[in-house]
């Protein structure tokens, strides 16, 4: 690796020094950055202004320059709602229903993994053996891609599956786990569960071996019941890395998507369509392209997002300042 | 309640012998192993099976082929079967064809004689094979090759390419003091708080104007600079004395030198970690691949198995074979380098 880079990195010596040259040691910084900065400006910058470009104009052309403005054209369709709690009564009832589904989702995933992942966590954290098997165990599909992960499960579910011939091997009757609309919710939320819970086991166990150990000895001295010094001990001093946890996993909750998507397509119905699939569909699979729609609805995801990330770095910079 | 909890706060098993909370606790452990590892054993075993065994319900552990001889006077190998009732009980039979519910059936010993046998007389002799063909069937039917080739080409370039462009610009925000340093940072932060996935059409347009659409470097090219990637080199490479950069200086050694021969090689742990990140985000990526490339051409691994598995879906057999190449290479990574992967995760908070 090193023999192949090393001419290039010559050659790019060249105009390196002679920019030294021009504009001083210090200043060189600025050469150093500029392809980082060229590439956050272009594709994440230029972007968040485009965004709201497009949320603000209508029609399916992709050129901004052939695009009519709308004003708040866009949010306001988006928005039509009759009664926010049944998509049905609006106007734009997918955009709803994805907006609800995302949030029961993220409800449900997020509670149930943090609650399994603590509970993963403390039981990694006992005096057992092979513990390093253990947790790669619990942590190695956190690695499979999201089409994978899919097909997996999917080959477990189908009609034929080994799971309906276990359920038919106790007496009970075999059934089309993914045309149901519950089920393939429940069964949505139990992949992205099963696919996630390690990363966060991890964090959660890195906390736990950060108490110290000493504290459960003073503990077990002043003769503490279990169930007094976990109360007492583990939940207060683990209680930042769970607030982090829960931050990072509402954050990758809201935009869930690849594995569903490969897993049901968003169905049956839009029984499994998240908020993220809505702004593919409108925008890039359907036809009209409706570029416009789903800039707003990203607008409306981002705003979510930003308020979710100010809160994982002031959640850091507490932990980090004690 | 409270030995429920007993049993979560242990941290000490008993001296030498399995207290009640142990059993529990390798209990959760072993219903883990079967969870999170059943699965995939699952998705390679089935890859090994034929694709008339893959039709079987209830399907069984193992996979298994029948068992063919090859006979003077017929072409094609004839598939065997044990008679289980009537007349030939207890006989090994050839089957030439079947007619209805009779199959016209041969003994291996006596080739000249044609038996009709009830098919409900019979049972197919088996023997456990791995079905490697669903595998060569790739190579052959699809465009197997090509989507390998894509995928690797994006995760290669993609890591190489973020790896240049971001410790170029942690060596800049941690090793010089110039004007405008705390903005950039601010900058670099800022961009933290919108995912890709939020921006989605204007990077397309953005893409499309560059000319990149259907193009690998579409893929490549957006993703290249990310927050993760600077933060982690920056505070790796604070940590790096600047003694060290001083005395280069004083040797008259240019800036780029110092870079690429001091701090890229001892920023290497790091850099590892950063690269294996890379590498599993790449190859794994799914929605921007989706939306760049629409040519089946041009499609990734991710991509062609995601299509394939509505085109294929009544062809399990070649699907699995393909799950189990996808996820051969991050598999292989993770046996190997799980140290870092772990640490790497642990410290960037991102996957």
């Amino acid at each position: 690796m090193i023999s192949i880079l090393a001419p290039i990195m010559r050659v790019i010596e060249i105009p390196m020094v002679f920019a030294q040259r021009k504009l001083g040691t210090q200043r060189l910084a600025w050469i150093f950055l500029m392809p980082n900065l060229i590439l956050f400006g272009l594709f994440a910058f230029l972007p968040i202004f485009l965004n709201f470009a497009y949320a603000l104009t209508g029609s399916d052309e992709i050129l901004l320059s052939e695009r009519t403005y709308v004003g708040g054209g866009n949010f306001e369709t988006l928005a039509a709602c009759e009664n926010y709690l049944d998509p049905n009564s609006c106007e734009k009832d997918f955009f709803w229903r994805a907006v609800h589904n995302t949030i029961w989702f993220v409800v449900l995933q997020v509670g149930i993994m943090v609650g399994f992942s603590l509970l993963t966590a403390l039981v990694l954290n006992r005096e057992i053996r092979a513990r390093g098997f253990f947790r790669s165990v619990f942590f190695f599909p956190v690695l499979l891609s999201p089409v994978v992960v899919a097909l997996i499960w999917k080959w477990i579910l189908q009609r034929n599956g080994v799971l309906n011939a276990g359920l038919e091997s106790i007496g009970l009757e075999s059934f089309n786990w993914l045309l149901d609309r519950h089920w393939a919710f429940g069964w949505s939320v139990f992949l992205s569960v099963w696919a996630h819970m390690g990363f966060y086991t991890l964090i959660l166990l890195a906390g736990l071996q950060a108490i110290p150990r000493d504290v459960y000895e003073a503990a077990l001295m002043d003769r503490a019941s279990p169930w007094r010094t976990f109360y007492r001990i583990t939940l207060p001093l683990l209680a930042p890395t769970m607030l982090v946890v829960l931050v990072l996993a509402l954050i990758k909750g809201v935009q869930t998507f690849d594995e569903i998507f490969a897993f049901t397509g968003g169905g049956p119905g839009s029984a499994t369509t998240f908020i993220i699939q809505y702004i593919y569909q409108t925008g890039f699979a359907g036809a009209p392209r409706l570029f416009g729609l789903a800039a707003a609805a990203s607008i409306m995801l981002a705003l979510v997002l930003v308020l979710l990330t100010a809160m994982q770095l002031w959640v850091n910079r507490r932990n980090v300042d004690g | 309640m409270a030995s429920t909890l007993a049993f979560l706060t242990r941290t000490r098993a008993g001296k030498g012998r399995m207290d009640w909370t142990d059993w529990l606790t390798y209990g959760y452990l072993m219903l883990g192993i079967l969870l999170m590892f059943g699965p995939v054993v699952w998705l390679v075993l089935s890859s090994f099976k034929t694709e008339a065994d893959l039709q079987r319900f209830p399907p069984r552990f193992l996979p298994y082929e029948q068992q063919t001889i090859l006979l003077d006077g017929y072409r094609e190998p004839l598939a065997l079967f044990r008679i289980t009732g009537g007349e030939h009980e207890g006989k090994t039979l050839a089957q030439i064809r079947r007619v209805g519910l009779v199959a016209q059936m041969v003994d291996p010993a006596q080739p000249d004689e044609r038996l009709r046998i009830d098919i409900k007389d019979r049972a197919p002799v088996e023997r456990f094979a791995l079905a490697t063909e669903n595998y060569t069937g790739l190579f052959e039917r699809f465009n197997f090759l090509r989507f390998l080739w894509n995928s690797t080409f994006i995760t290669v370039m993609a890591t190489v390419i973020m790896l240049l462009v971001n410790s170029m610009a942690a060596f800049a925000l941690s090793k010089y003091r110039f004007r405008g340093r705390t903005t950039v940072l601010m900058l670099v932060i800022g961009t933290l708080m919108i995912p890709q996935t939020v921006v989605l059409v204007p990077l397309f347009l953005i893409t499309r104007e560059l000319g990149m659409l259907n193009s690998l470097w579409g893929v490549i090219i957006p993703g290249a600079a990310t927050p993760t990637g600077v933060f982690l080199l920056r505070q790796y490479m604070l940590t790096i004395p600047d003694e060290i950069i001083d005395a280069a200086r004083m040797d008259k050694a240019s800036e780029w030198k110092i870079f690429w021969r001091i701090i890229l090689p001892l920023s290497a742990p790091a850099i590892a970690v950063l690269a294996i990140l890379a590498i599993m985000w790449r190859w794994n990526d799914f929605l921007w691949p989706l939306i760049v490339l629409s040519e089946t051409e041009t499609f990734t691994l991710q991509l062609a198995l995601n299509s394939f598995q509505g085109e294929l879906s009544t062809e399990w057999s070649s699907l699995l074979a393909m799950t189990v190449l996808t996820l051969l290479p991050i598999a292989l990574v993770f046996v190997f380098l799980q140290k870092y992967i772990a640490t790497g995760i642990a410290s960037t908070g991102g996957k």
